[in-house]
């Protein structure tokens, strides 16, 4: 039983089969994000009422939290696919995780981006030192680190091995720095969606949001496929399924 | 085991006190740069008072960083790295040996001349001695982040640049509290949840460090 599952794992893994599989979901993932990310966009920018504090600028929220959940989200895929790459040795997985490093560091650096632009009118600077901006910001060097290894390394399988562990050590790291942050500067406004208790948030400013998040998450999935097919189709560019390939064009 | 942790940590010690002007060198390091500041800034009391905690926290993590290829680069060049992974003792404990013999070599030297680089930056009496107990909790986590480090870039032609960019984010919490400590004993306040984090951090890197570090020689070694 286990071993017909294993067999199964390792055919659906292969690159050959993926590269054939994502050309089918790619379009599916890409139309979605689209749809639902024009529908959250106008109902966050033309539905969801007026801010009482912070008027229309708050709307940038629809963007920054999303960007900013992905960025954290896209770092967890990484650690956990770097995991399954390094303990069962699939090669996919250690695919997935490099292509999908220069993606979250995009949303980590569009978070920041879109963060200093709110904070100027809120707090009247483009950049403090507060909490959240910080741990943002670390954890794009964490990307940049996982980058820079991944790519200073020659031999492939190492190189993957290497930025692989350095992601599972950020993964422990990051929740330390995260409090640790926390404890040491606090201007950024608390929480305001992931309570426990009722979120404290208007209802029609709910909903766009979580929609933008549901579309921030299938824009990285078609990104992520695409990217992930290119590295597959440049690392096996000697095996015999790429030849065939370029053979049929 | 544990004759092999001593061994290894006391090969390591003669193999550093046979280059003696090599031992120095972190330590001459840290109190250089400290002693830019107040050459940068400004030598009033109250200045360099606000900026000390920062200011000797940054230069310790800046020593430890610059020291940490001794920590494998040597072994890894001659070989020895490669017959101790073939060793049949577990290679965390050899890991741990190898970091404690680190630590001996810069990282309490640190904290013993730390004193003095309060007295430069006009330290009071109390913040003195929370700097170096923070020292003391700290600088052994930053030997073994550090480690984790190294052994994923030791064999990386001009990995020094590379290394600090994988290590300086990990370091960030010791630092953070670090520093805080001893800026909040300045003021009168207690510091044992600044201390106890420390302890805490440490702790944990104790058990986990060794264990990447290992993963980590392995992936470094099959290349």
């Amino acid at each position: 039983m286990i071993k017909s599952i294993w067999h199964w794992i390792q055919r659906f893994s292969s690159p050959k089969h993926f590269y054939g599989m994502s050309a089918k979901l790619i379009p599916w993932f890409t139309v979605s994000a689209l749809l639902v990310g024009l529908y959250g966009l106008y109902l966050g920018l033309f539905v969801a009422p007026t801010d009482y504090q912070q008027g229309e600028s708050y709307r940038i929220i629809f963007i920054h939290v999303p960007a900013a959940w992905m960025s954290l989200f896209v770092y967890m895929v990484m650690a956990i696919s770097s995991g399954i790459g390094i303990i069962w040795q699939i090669r996919l997985a250690d695919m997935v995780a490099a292509a999908s490093a220069p993606i979250g560091a995009s949303f980590a650096f569009l978070a920041l981006v879109t963060g200093s632009l709110w904070g100027k009118p809120m707090w009247g600077a483009y950049w403090v030192w507060d909490a959240r901006l910080t741990s943002e910001l670390i954890l794009l060097f964490l990307y940049f680190g996982y980058m820079a290894l991944q790519s200073a390394i020659e031999d492939q399988r190492s190189a993957d091995k290497a930025s692989g562990l350095l992601a599972i050590v950020g993964v422990v790291n990051i929740t330390i720095i995260h409090y640790s942050v926390e404890w040491w500067n606090t201007l950024h406004q608390g929480a305001t969606v992931a309570k426990f208790d009722k979120p404290s948030m208007h209802i029609d400013m709910l909903i766009p949001l979580l929609l933008m998040a549901l579309a921030f998450k299938l824009f990285y999935a078609a990104v992520v496929l695409v990217r992930t097919r290119n590295e597959a189709l440049y690392r096996d560019r000697n095996r015999r399924w790429v030849r065939e390939l370029i053979n049929e064009l | 085991m544990l004759k092999a942790y001593y061994y290894l940590l006391m090969r390591d010690l003669r193999l550093a006190f046979r280059n003696r002007h090599e031992l120095a060198n972190p330590l001459i390091f840290f109190v250089l740069v400290v002693t830019l500041f107040p050459l940068a800034v400004t030598p009033t009391t109250e200045a360099l008072r606000a900026m000390a905690p920062g200011v000797i926290w940054v230069s310790a993590l800046l020593a430890v960083l610059l020291s940490l290829d001794r920590l494998f680069k040597e072994d890894f060049d001659d070989g020895s790295l490669d017959q101790l992974m073939l060793s049949p003792n577990p290679l965390v404990i050899l890991v741990l040996a190898k970091v404690t013999a680190h630590w001996f070599l810069t990282g309490l030297p640190l904290v013993i001349i730390a004193p003095l680089l309060g007295m430069f930056m006009a330290l009071p009496d109390e913040a003195g001695a929370v700097l170096i107990y923070s020292l003391l909790l700290g600088t052994p986590v930053l030997s073994l982040i550090g480690a984790i480090g190294v052994s994923l870039t030791v064999a990386v032609n001009r990995g020094g640049v590379l290394l600090s960019l994988i290590v300086l984010p990990l370091y960030i919490p010791i630092l953070i509290f670090g520093a805080n400590a001893v800026d909040v004993a300045m003021d009168g306040l207690p510091v044992r949840g600044q201390l106890l984090f420390l302890a805490a951090v440490l702790v944990l890197a104790l058990s986990l460090a060794p264990l990447a570090t290992a993963v980590a020689l392995r992936i470094t070694a099959s290349r």
